[in-house]
């Protein structure tokens, strides 16, 4: 793994199985009575949200502490990043406190990238969301579950076939889910109506398909998008009602998928538009799961990010 | 012989001397501790697993009933965190009876500075509060960094700071030997 | 004051002594056979001279913006690139629409003294796209304004665009274009490709601007007017104009030397210093642009030398302010894309760097022959020099060239404005 995580192609097969097993491990931490690790013990780790986004933010948080961080929460509400101080400005007071990992999630695509290659800071960056660029710790925890529920918990997900549908425009969710699966070894196919595909995705490491029917039979799980109503009004589609009735996943669609087919969602969801509440809590759905799988998979990302035993093994011995 | 005038590379215990070691262990546990009624022995990742294992049938052979064994890994507990790249995590076991109130011995395989035992004390003392706990170690090299000291000793073997000495283990490395080099 | 410029090669042909006296040319002797009698002699070494270029294309800041450039500090960074003549474009503030802001940026551009400064005037009233600006006021006015630019912006109203190209004919005026459609490029971040896709940023799809410069090459045909298409930065825009060059449209258009050597492929760094409207575009565009500026398709290299301050620029890209330095390194960049690969030979890059800028602009004592009795100015350039691109060691207040820490081949050694020298060997006199 290099010494940041801005994009899931920063993850190597190898890389993404160790994060995946070590997050295993830590879940396992998770069920005892004593949750926290000291590893992280006097290392400073600053959450830096300039967007709003409490539950990723929430399990960062939870992650870094379970890990003995000293956890500090910059939130654009109420801080100075919303009184339009700059990027740079902000990086630079982090610098000073001594921040050893930056989790950042701002609203411009390769703001993260920006922070961990100008100068501006010497910590390690993790990418918690950046625009319609990428999310790659979203990506590893619906790795993470699809693992669990297809693959017996262990090694990658190869020839497993998973389902990507909605506005792939605007997500930075499928963005790092196609990297992140591909290199795991999974079929993916991304469905969304033309206007909601960039340009070029043909190029992607995917498959691309209009017809959601046809992509989901067989198929190993659904990943559904959060489609917001607004795009509507930028012409992207006629109606909330007709990209309802041509890409949101409803029972008869859900059974489409492969005996013991799963339906993931990375939230918040618009129940009744891309996906009914039945299918949202009915027996296939894993997206409570995926919030739980994310703290364990951050926990095992900010590990190996900041944390790493200086003596080798002979040297201990 | 000293340290000094060692070979680049010498063989100082074989699979014999290795099986005589745990066999003498075993022993000296059970006279210690009068039986295995509350005994848990936890083997310390990676080659102290094997060793508790080994130490555990042995007693078990000796007293005719099981003794329960299980892993610790004390990655997540070290002291000496940096950027070179993070290990590998490995399981931690505890048999189903638990630590608490018992006397747990800590298996590993080489007492060098005792940053190892420190972070496997503080390990144990996230999952219980065990009675009292020992430590069993096939090898005392020296170089202690912490007051710490293992109550069963396979084999003191005296080295120099440079110097490194591998255990190989069967069941990880396919053959039982210790050896030191440099 | 008497000048002569010893063993230089005009367009690179034979070496000759030139002397210039009062602002013009008054000898041209083989090398080593002017007498010696002049104020000043400089040495030529055999380089390269070339009638002083013009820029059509420049953004100088004053008034408004003075943190990142002045009137002084861009034109001596003009002169530096060998440039005698510039034109200043009209997105200042307040914006360049009146004849009173044309007329004192000319009159700064006099006092400055590094090169000749022709505003550009905005074609509609605070480049708001709504109400012609006073382009007769502005043209009859000291400055003497023949080109009219919204740029930054696109004149995206037809009709308005349409009574701008006849309404200018009154005095030989041209419209310069921004082609941008503003409804098609909302928000737009870069050249749309599989590339803006993969990084995540709005697309600015090519037919944005080959769509405006189509509609405006076809109007300007219908109302029997000359049109000028700023910065083209694709194939199709290339072949647009191609194809209404041959059909007999009185059309110029202009390249930047960025967009003849850089490509998308810089976004992946999110650095802004490569966020400059029209986008860096793909390889293919870029061979396209250097085929149309080969071919004279495209007319003119003009360096839409956009100063931006640190804190415009230290940013994450969507924050960062479009636009890049250009003059100083606008010679060497049509050195290595087309005159190092045998594409302009050194009468050419004359002509797209002087000769039709000026003609383009209506400007009579700019883009002349070197020859007696022609204004002297005139440019020395030394092919073969390399420098390493240092923002330090440039007079413009900013620092955001593209070509940082990058070598160039191909230097700029003197300059002379009417005569008299405003940089000699690589330096502002």
């Amino acid at each position: 793994m290099r010494s940041h995580l801005l994009s899931a192609s920063d993850l190597s097969r190898e890389d993404a199985i160790a994060v995946l097993d070590t997050a295993a491990e830590l879940a396992r931490v998770t069920d005892r009575a004593v949750k926290k690790l000291p590893t992280l013990r006097g290392r400073t780790v600053v959450n830096l949200f300039f967007e709003d986004s409490t539950r990723t933010r929430i399990s960062f948080e939870a992650a870094a502490k379970r890990l003995s961080a000293d956890v500090i929460t910059f939130s654009a509400k109420g801080s100075s990043v919303s009184k339009g101080e700059s990027l740079k400005d902000t990086a630079l007071t982090l610098e000073a406190m001594g921040a050893d990992a930056v989790i950042v999630r701002h609203g411009a695509s390769g703001a993260p990238h920006r922070l961990a290659h100008s100068g501006w800071i010497d910590g390690v960056v993790i990418n918690a969301g950046d625009g319609t660029h990428e999310h790659p710790t979203q990506a590893l925890l619906d790795a993470y579950t699809l693992r669990h529920h297809l693959a017996g918990g262990e090694g990658a997900l190869d020839g497993r076939r998973v389902v990507i549908v909605g506005d792939v425009l605007h997500s930075r969710v499928a963005r790092s889910n196609v990297l992140l699966l591909r290199t795991l070894g999974a079929h993916v196919t991304v469905v969304a109506p033309p206007t909601l595909l960039p340009v070029g995705v043909e190029t992607w490491p995917c498959a691309v398909s209009y017809d959601l029917d046809a992509a989901l039979a067989g198929a190993d799980a659904v990943m559904m998008l959060r489609v917001q109503a607004e795009r509507m009004n930028a012409a992207y589609f006629p109606s909330t009602n007709e990209y309802s009735r041509r890409y949101g996943l409803d029972v008869r669609r859900a059974d489409l998928l492969a005996d013991g087919g799963i339906v993931m969602h990375p939230g918040p969801m618009n129940r009744g538009m891309e996906i009914s509440a039945e299918v949202a809590d009915g027996p296939r759905s894993v997206i409570v799961e995926q919030v739980t799988n994310g703290v364990h998979v951050r926990m095992a990302v900010l590990y190996r990010l900041l944390g790493a035993a200086d003596l080798t093994e002979e040297a201990s011995a | 012989m000293t340290a000094a005038d060692m070979p680049p590379r010498a063989r100082v215990l074989d699979a014999d001397d290795i099986s005589r070691i745990v066999g003498r262990i075993s022993h000296e546990i059970l006279e210690r501790s009068h039986g295995v009624h509350d005994l848990v022995l936890l083997g310390i990742q990676t080659r102290g697993v094997p060793l508790a294992h080994r130490i555990g049938a042995r007693m078990s052979d000796i007293e005719g009933v099981p003794v329960p064994v299980g892993a610790l890994d004390i990655t997540m507990y070290r002291d000496d965190l940096s950027l070179r790249g993070a290990r590998p995590l490995h399981s931690t076991d505890v048999p189903v009876e638990g630590i608490d109130g018992r006397l747990v011995v800590l298996v590993d395989d080489v007492l060098f500075s005792g940053r190892t035992i420190r972070a496997a004390l503080d390990a144990l003392s996230d999952l219980g509060r065990p009675r009292a706990v020992q430590l069993a170690v096939l090898v005392d090299r020296g170089h202690r960094e912490l007051p710490l000291r293992a109550d069963y000793v396979g084999k003191n073997i005296p080295t120099s700071i440079d110097q490194a000495v591998r255990v190989r283990m069967t069941e990880i490395d396919g053959v039982d030997e210790v050896v030191v080099e440099g | 004051m008497t000048l002569t410029l010893r063993n230089v090669r005009p367009y690179g042909e034979d070496a000759v002594d030139i002397t210039v006296s009062d602002g013009r040319i008054t000898d041209l002797a083989p090398a080593g056979s002017a007498s010696g009698s002049a104020d000043q002699v400089i040495d030529g070494r055999g380089l390269v001279v070339l009638p002083g270029f013009v820029d059509l294309h420049t953004h100088l800041r004053e008034p408004g913006r003075e943190d990142a450039e002045t009137i002084a500090s861009g034109t001596a960074a003009a002169a530096l690139g060998g440039f005698t003549a510039v034109h200043a474009m009209a997105n200042t503030t307040p914006v360049a629409d009146t004849a009173g802001v044309v007329e004192q940026v000319w009159r700064r551009g006099v006092e400055a003294g590094y090169c000749d400064v022709h505003p550009v005037g905005a074609v509609t009233v605070g480049l708001k796209g709504e109400h012609l600006a006073e382009l007769g006021a502005m043209a009859d006015s000291a400055a003497r304004v023949r080109v009219f630019s919204d740029d930054g912006v696109c004149v995206s109203d037809p009709v308005l665009m349409r009574r701008a190209l006849e309404y200018v004919k009154a005095f030989d005026g041209v419209i310069a274009q921004h082609a941008q459609d503003p409804r098609l490029t909302e928000g737009a971040q870069m050249n749309e490709s599989a590339l803006s896709g993969v990084l995540g940023l709005r697309g600015w799809p090519p037919v944005a601007e080959e769509a405006i410069i189509a509609r405006d090459l076809l109007l300007a045909q219908h109302v029997g007017s000359r049109v000028h298409i700023c910065h083209l930065s694709t194939r199709g825009s290339v072949a647009i104009v191609r194809w209404a060059k041959e059909r007999g449209v009185d059309v110029t258009a202009e390249v930047t030397p960025h967009h003849l050597i850089l490509t998308e492929e810089l976004a992946r760094t999110y650095d802004p210093r490569y966020k400059v409207n029209p986008p860096l575009r793909t390889a293919d565009d870029v061979e396209a642009v250097r085929e149309g500026l080969a071919d004279g398709t495209i007319d003119a290299v003009a360096t839409d030398h956009a100063p931006h301050s640190r804190e415009d620029k230290d940013c994450e890209w969507a924050a960062g302010a479009f636009g890049m330095l250009g003059l100083e390194t606008a010679f060497p960049v049509v050195m290595e894309t087309m005159v190092t690969p045998g594409r302009l030979g050194w009468r050419d890059v004359a002509d797209r760097m002087s000769v039709r800028p000026a003609r383009i602009g209506r400007l009579d004592n700019q883009g002349r022959p070197i020859a007696v009795g022609e204004p002297a100015h005139l440019v020395v350039v030394d092919p073969d020099a390399v420098w390493d691109v240092d923002p330090a060691r440039s007079p413009s207040r900013s620092a955001n060239t593209p070509f940082l820490g990058r070598q160039m081949s191909g230097a700029v050694v003197h300059t002379l404005l009417r005569g008299r020298p405003t940089v000699i060997e690589g330096a502002l006199t």
